[in-house]
């Protein structure tokens, strides 16, 4: 049972990755590796990491996708249609040889090490091995360091995002004029229809009166 | 189910992504493909905690997982910061770094 739901997840992975990079539009390469995730999520269960497998689920999978596809919401509908090739065919070539040399390096670091325990299952571990109970008394005791440590690092890439993205009021900012056309027929509005290539949304036509000048 | 399948996956999962990095230039597209080499890290360190049976490893991917969110955080706020300047959305573009 445990080895189908091991390659289930695996080929799951693997096409999620692949998806990620050869999809041409970031709105469906977000989409792939939130795929990615779940299966990451279920080779972690396989694996007895509960706890990982759900802040996997819950932090990456859902908030910090949710914040890639406000961004790509944010930014797609503004992107020019690419004019020229993607990336050169010599590049593409020397980038597929580097990744499989890298795999073909791996696999041989991984499976020449001589541990005898990697041709195992691993030891046999109770049911609270990997549980919140016990991942949180390491997180407190013996990891408190690193876990404080941790929480100044998120501290300091709020402040940092905040800083980055924030409307400059400083010295050498133009004012940019807007027209007040710009505001009737908004250049992109962020919808996720937008993100995908489609339609952006437009106010309606306004309607043809009817009998021309002297009618009404 | 053993331990070195989950390397393979791991190991195959950080070239996918390091190919990725490579051929990609849309900024967006480049930061996901580091999440997925992030992630394969994660799988290796998750299966190298079962061998053990050890819990430590897990937290290790913890922590891998809190830097990744600040990763993300960091360098979606760049991408924010390059739309709004109006400059293109193109890692070979950008070249200069002035503020």
């Amino acid at each position: 049972m445990s080895e189908v739901l091991f390659f289930i997840a695996g080929i799951g992975a693997v096409c999620g990755a692949v998806g990620v990079v050869m999809v041409r539009n970031p709105f469906y390469a977000v989409l792939a590796l939130v795929f990615h995730l779940l299966s990451l999520a279920a080779l972690f269960l396989l694996l007895q990491a509960q706890f990982v497998a759900a802040a996997q689920v819950v932090v990456y999978a859902g908030a910090v996708m949710v914040l890639y596809v406000f961004v790509v919401a944010y930014v797609g509908a503004a992107e020019p249609p690419r004019l020229r090739a993607p990336v050169g065919r010599g590049q593409r070539a020397a980038a597929l040889a580097f990744a499989l040399a890298l795999f073909v390096e791996l696999a041989i670091a991984v499976l020449g090490s001589s541990l005898k325990a990697l041709d195992s299952g691993g030891p046999t571990v109770g049911a609270e091995f990997g549980s919140p109970a016990q991942i949180g008394e390491l997180l407190l005791t013996k990891f408190l360091l690193p876990f404080e440590v941790a929480s100044f690092l998120l501290l300091i890439a709020a402040v940092g995002a905040v800083v980055l993205a924030r409307r400059r009021g400083g010295i050498g900012e133009e004012v940019e004029p807007v027209a007040a056309a710009q505001y009737a027929l908004p250049p992109g509005v962020g919808t996720m229809r937008e993100a995908v290539g489609g339609p952006t949304a437009r106010e309606p036509e306004p309607l043809e009166l009817p009998g021309g000048e002297g009618g009404w | 189910m053993n331990v070195n399948w989950y390397l393979i996956v791991s190991s195959l999962v950080f070239a996918i992504g390091a190919a990725g990095v490579l051929t990609r230039r849309n900024p967006l597209v480049i930061l996901l493909c580091l999440e997925l080499m992030l992630n394969a890290a994660n799988i290796a360190l998750i299966a190298f905690a079962r061998m053990w049976g050890n819990a430590e490893g897990q937290i290790f991917a913890v922590i891998v997982m809190v830097v990744a969110a600040c990763e993300v955080c960091i360098g979606l706020g760049l991408v924010v910061a390059i739309y709004r300047r109006r400059l293109p959305i193109d890692v070979d573009e950008i070249r200069e770094l002035h503020g």
